[in-house]
């Protein structure tokens, strides 16, 4: 979706702060929140990352970009659990008042010391996302291609700023979970993902540095075939360096013979 | 203060909207059996006390110092990290990228805020930041000279963003004046900045 949190090459936001010997956590809340966060994450059925991500970018805009960092996980957690029906609204207000009347009253403690003993475990495992599938890939490194300009409404990982615009596939990483189906519930869906390098010309302008790009990794249906810098490449080729085997010549051995002496017949341009 | 009859020694400290929220949604989740107290502290004992840059600093120096496991931390990055004992959540995926005289490496995450978990531990607050996350893939050199990083105009600049589960570490340039150090002196000069790749790591001071 086209919200804020698509921010990549947006100007006015000011110098980045580093702040030195930083905290883990600022508040102990901050802590909670994340723990929290992870065990949703990790449980019975487990929600994916997709889905956590997605909570976060349908926030409201404003307060997206007013909230700090955990603040932002807090709402998106808040939003999930009163999605998944876990808890409502009412509940969670009246909580906040019983805690806003009486600061000494302390969180009621739950122990659950299997739980709490398997964790290291359970992040250890984490959650791979690659998966085997049938396809071949469609690109090798060094494939041009263009990212497609799409713009759903749902979540994807392909930041506007790198829509329609050539690169060069860097890497091809296997098959991996697609997110833009995985966090809507719309299964798995796994393709090629490949890293991309795009020029920062092709993404800024001739303002931009030479020797500057952005490597970013996209799935297989994010892109296709840059035909312009194919025919570029071909009319090199025709003119003076021997040609690889055709594709059409290695269609035409699975058309019938006839068609294929049809073909033949065709003069070439 | 003493004299804060809000903050005294006697009441303890009003809690901003997001930390009463927060507690809120915590003791009802475990009043409803969801949670548990004790798994909730053990995940934030963790990532305050265990895992952090530490753990990418040793696989750097490694690295620096013996090439063939070098070769294989650039090859399959994921396998080679688990040789150290490190993986897992938010690092399923690792690629590590090397820095060179010729080329400099700086990793983001324009849309949320991935970081190899694992290696590294929970990002800090700018990397987070919504000024990060917009400037470094538009203009980074103004921004690793923000941070004291005045590359050469010579040396190619490749932003890393993360928009997939591939997490990436990058190898800094290992130090001049640094042949007689150990492999556990090598790691305590590197920086959680220098493998995210926003600053190198400078010669030791003698």
């Amino acid at each position: 979706m086209n919200s804020v949190h698509d921010i990549g090459g947006t100007d006015g936001f000011g110098p980045v702060r580093p702040e030195l010997n930083e905290p883990v956590f600022h508040e102990p809340w901050e802590g909670r929140v994340f723990a929290i966060f992870a065990i949703i994450g990790a449980g019975h059925p487990p929600v994916p990352v997709d889905a956590l991500r997605h909570q976060l970018e349908r926030l409201d805009p404003v307060q997206y970009l007013a909230s700090s960092y955990y603040e932002r996980w807090l709402a998106a957690m808040e939003n999930a659990i009163l999605e998944a029906g876990t808890l409502t609204r009412d509940e969670i207000d009246a909580k906040i008042q019983q805690f806003a009347a009486d600061p000494s009253l302390a969180i009621p403690r739950r122990e659950d010391p299997a739980l709490a003993e398997g964790i290291p475990s359970v992040l250890r495992a984490g959650q791979p996302v690659t998966r085997q599938i049938r396809q071949k890939p469609r690109f090798a490194v060094g494939d041009h291609v263009m990212t497609r300009n799409l713009n759903p409404h749902g979540h994807t990982r392909l930041p506007r700023y790198a829509r329609g615009k050539r690169g060069v596939i860097a890497h091809h990483h296997g098959a991996h979970v697609f997110p833009d189906t995985n966090a809507h519930g719309l299964g798995e869906n796994p393709q090629h993902l490949y890293s991309v390098r795009i020029s920062a010309r092709e993404l800024w302008g001739d303002g931009a540095e030479a020797n500057e790009s952005i490597l970013i990794d996209l799935w297989e249906s994010y892109l296709e075939k840059d035909d312009r810098a194919a025919k570029s490449s071909a009319q090199r080729t025709s003119s003076g360096m021997k040609q690889a085997p055709s594709k059409s010549r290695l269609q035409s051995r699975k058309v019938s013979p006839r068609a294929a002496s049809k073909a033949r017949k065709k003069k070439p341009r | 203060m003493s004299d804060d009859p809000i903050n005294s020694h006697h009441h303890p400290p009003v809690l901003s909207p997001a930390a009463l929220r927060a507690k809120a949604i915590e003791a009802l989740l475990l009043e409803k059996g969801l949670l548990a107290s004790d798994a909730i502290d053990r995940i934030v004992e963790i990532y305050e006390k265990d895992v952090g840059p530490l753990n990418g600093a040793k696989v750097v120096a490694r690295a620096w110092c013996d090439p063939t496991y070098k070769r294989r931390l650039l090859k399959d990055a994921t396998a080679a990290i688990a040789e150290l004992g490190f993986g897992g959540i938010q690092g399923e995926h690792m690629t590590v990228v090397e820095n060179t005289p010729k080329v400099h490496n700086v990793v983001c995450c324009t849309l949320c805020s991935c970081y190899p978990w694992p290696v590294l531990g929970l990002p800090p607050a700018w990397y987070k930041s919504i000024a990060y996350r917009a400037r470094i893939v538009r203009e980074p050199r103004v921004v690793l000279r923000e941070f004291g990083l005045d590359l050469p105009k010579s040396v190619e600049v490749r932003v890393w963003d993360s928009s997939a589960e591939m997490r990436y570490l990058v190898l800094p340039e290992r130090p001049p004046g640094t042949a007689e150090m150990s492999e556990m002196e090598l790691a305590s000069l590197v920086t959680r900045d220098s493998m995210i790749g926003v600053a190198r790591i400078e010669a030791p001071s003698r």
